[in-house]
């Protein structure tokens, strides 16, 4: 128990570190002495407006979404009770860009915020009902399975997008930036509209730790311990949505972050839902910092955007799971 | 001389999908934007009518066309049912493996970053990608021996990461390349001439028999690996054999028509119910329920909502994801 609570100390200035690093790396570095007297003592230097403006967003925008999809992951894995669940798995992002694309499409116009609520529209509909239609049906599906059934509605979710983006061209050019799921130009304001959503689903998840961890040892025993059972599951699609909807929202399409970091998490904490939850958090917020780092060096003349990034490294966790659970029947 | 009734069932099904396919067909050469009367088309195909003021639009527009998609969606058809036999997975389509997208993601790059290159290579480019993404999964999911989830798995995985370099190439490229590539993906059969059906052709008249003598080889490794081994299959080369021919099939395909999907997962499932699941006769069944349904798509996309022209890739998707629910739904 100790030792657990000390790990999570230890994130926690983890996390600060990588947030810090995160506001002073990039094409223009900043000294941290610069980036702390951005905030104490500002004097309108380049720099200083540098950091205010778009340094600070990026870093905020990276914790939180890397927060969010990672407690949104485990959340799916514990009440599936599905190892390879995640949001993207249930078509989250392929969902959320249907939508933005259509709402364009549709409007005739197109802009960040119109974008961001149309996906918060759309990842909340296409995963809320898929996440339900898994959790509540009696049958357990088998990890590959859903995994496959989640490939195919995301396969199919991508052409009628593409069909659209073929039809109207335009908004190809304006969304395929956006659709690469990069933090780089997101709006503050856009943010701060999005946070009050984003925190409400981090809270009550972190809240409801204990329930979360009861069900996923199985619904019978989560019932014989005195849980209203369908009223959990509830709470737990409503937060889910409420996570996954303002990431998509803020941050655009970020794959694997959900799906991978919970398995990180359990790696340090046992199969305890009320410190994988936590820790979750912390790492999923940890990686994307630093994901978002990374972005800045794989190319030299370039940034590439993160939700590339996080795919390339986020698919080979899924290959390493199948690997290790050999069959995961 | 007397048949089984499930010999019957199948000549029956062969007999009523040829039939709807030289339908399909016929239509396919009369309807567009300018109609032509039957009789006038059929004389033409036959040549008939060598003088004929149709000669231009159906012997090098719309009848080389139509037989693209029938070859392609018969090639992904096998390919499909390929798949679904060594990953046991009813599932499983080239799709959804990776197959797909590894083609895509090949084509897409050389699409953007190259600009001199000429389109009438793209289909190499394209074959070598689907080559790429069977190597990786295939050599990523071994552990101690291949197991089906596994490789299933894995192909996801390799898909996902296909689709992050899409994504990338799409970012990165010029929006005129960017353009001409994201149609490529949706899996168009505009502008398709003979010099796409004969490759095309000749990879099907050389693969198809070679599944049809597989197809006992197919029955057996449906079963779990130890029944297999029993029965005296070399587990491991057949299943790697079978891969190959399934994604010189997927790649033949993809790389004439672009990214179709469903197909491969859609015809066999038609068929099963009809015909029962034993390969040599689900084969060539699936074959021609393949090639039709592309048919069939691309007819619809072309007709239905003119002067747009709906790619035929989204037009299987949307025919095929009805479809994708109910299987899904039914299980």
């Amino acid at each position: 128990m100790k030792l657990r609570l000390k790990g999570l100390v230890i994130l926690l200035i983890l996390v600060a570190a990588a947030f810090v690093l995160n506001m002073c790396l990039g094409l223009s570095r900043i000294d941290a002495k610069d980036v702390l007297q951005a905030f104490t003592a500002f004097d309108g230097s380049r720099e200083h407006l540098i950091v205010r403006s778009v340094r600070l967003p990026r870093a905020l925008i990276a914790m939180m979404v890397g927060c969010a999809l990672a407690l949104a992951g485990g959340i799916m894995q514990a009440l599936t009770r599905n190892a390879l669940a995640g949001p993207e798995i249930f078509g989250v992002n392929y969902g959320a860009a249907l939508a933005a694309v259509t709402a364009s499409f549709l409007l005739g116009f197109s802009s960040l915020k119109l974008f961001a609520w149309s996906a918060f529209a759309g990842s909340a509909l296409v995963g809320g009902a898929i996440f339900a239609l898994v959790s509540l049906g009696r049958g357990r599906m088998t990890p590959a399975k859903l995994v496959l059934a989640g490939a195919t509605i995301n396969l199919l979710l991508a052409s009628i997008t593409q069909g659209i983006l073929i039809v109207h061209q335009q908004s190809l050019d304006t969304m395929r930036f956006w659709l690469a799921g990069s933090l780089t130009g997101r709006d503050l304001d856009l943010f701060i509209q999005v946070l009050p959503y984003l925190l409400a689903g981090l809270l009550g998840a972190l809240a409801m730790g204990k329930q979360i961890d009861l069900l996923s040892l199985g619904d019978e025993t989560a019932r014989g311990l005195g849980q209203k059972i369908a009223l959990t599951k509830t709470i737990m699609i409503i937060l889910v949505i409420l996570l996954t909807g303002s990431s998509v929202a803020i941050a655009g399409p970020i794959g694997f972050i959900g799906l991978a970091v919970p398995h990180i998490a359990k790696y340090f904490t046992g199969s305890d839902y009320r410190w994988i939850l936590p820790y979750s958090a912390g790492l999923g917020a940890l990686i994307l910092l630093l994901t978002d780092i990374g972005a800045r060096y794989v190319l030299p003349s370039q940034e590439i955007p993160v939700g590339v990034v996080t795919a390339f490294l986020g698919a080979p966790v899924l290959i390493y799971i199948a690997q290790r659970r050999g069959g995961l029947k | 001389m007397t048949y089984s009734p499930r010999f019957k069932r199948w000549l029956i099904m062969m007999f009523v999908s040829v039939l709807m396919a030289v339908l399909v067909l016929l239509l396919s050469i009369m309807l567009g934007e300018r109609s032509i009367p039957p009789l006038d088309a059929i004389r033409t195909l036959l040549g008939l009518d060598d003088q004929g003021e149709y000669r231009y639009t159906i012997l090098t527009l719309r009848f080389p066309r139509a037989l693209v998609g029938f070859l392609a969606g018969g090639g992904l058809a096998l390919a499909g049912v390929i798949l679904q036999a060594i990953t046991r997975n009813p599932l499983a389509s080239p799709g959804v493996l990776g197959l797909n997208s590894g083609a895509a993601a090949a084509a897409v790059a050389i699409i953007v970053l190259v600009p001199s290159f000429p389109m009438s290579q793209l289909p190499l480019v394209a074959f070598g990608g689907a080559v790429i993404a069977a190597t990786l999964i295939y050599t990523l999911s071994w552990n101690k021996g291949s197991s089906p989830v596994r490789l299933l798995l894995v192909g996801i995985g390799i898909s996902a990461m296909a689709g992050a370099l899409i994504t990338y190439l799409l970012t990165a490229g010029g929006i005129f390349r960017v353009t001409q590539a994201s149609i490529w993906m949706a899996g168009s059969l505009y502008g398709r001439t003979w010099e796409h059906v004969f490759p095309l052709l000749f990879w099907l008249a050389v693969l198809f028999p070679i599944t049809l003598i597989l197809s006992r080889h197919l029955d057996v490794l449906q079963f779990e690996d130890n029944t297999s081994t029993g029965l005296g299959v070399r587990l491991e080369r057949m299943r790697v054999f079978c891969l190959l021919v399934s994604v010189a099939l997927a790649g033949a395909a993809v790389s004439m028509a672009g990214t179709i999907g469903f197909v491969g997962l859609m015809a066999p499932h038609i068929c099963r119910p009809l015909i029962g699941g034993r390969s040599k006769w689900l084969l060539p069944a699936a074959m021609i329920t393949g090639g039709l349904l592309v048919m069939t798509a691309d007819l619809l996309g072309r007709t239905l909502f003119t002067p747009y022209e709906i790619p035929v890739g989204i037009m299987t998707a949307i025919i095929g994801a009805p479809y994708m629910v109910y299987l899904l739904l039914r299980r």
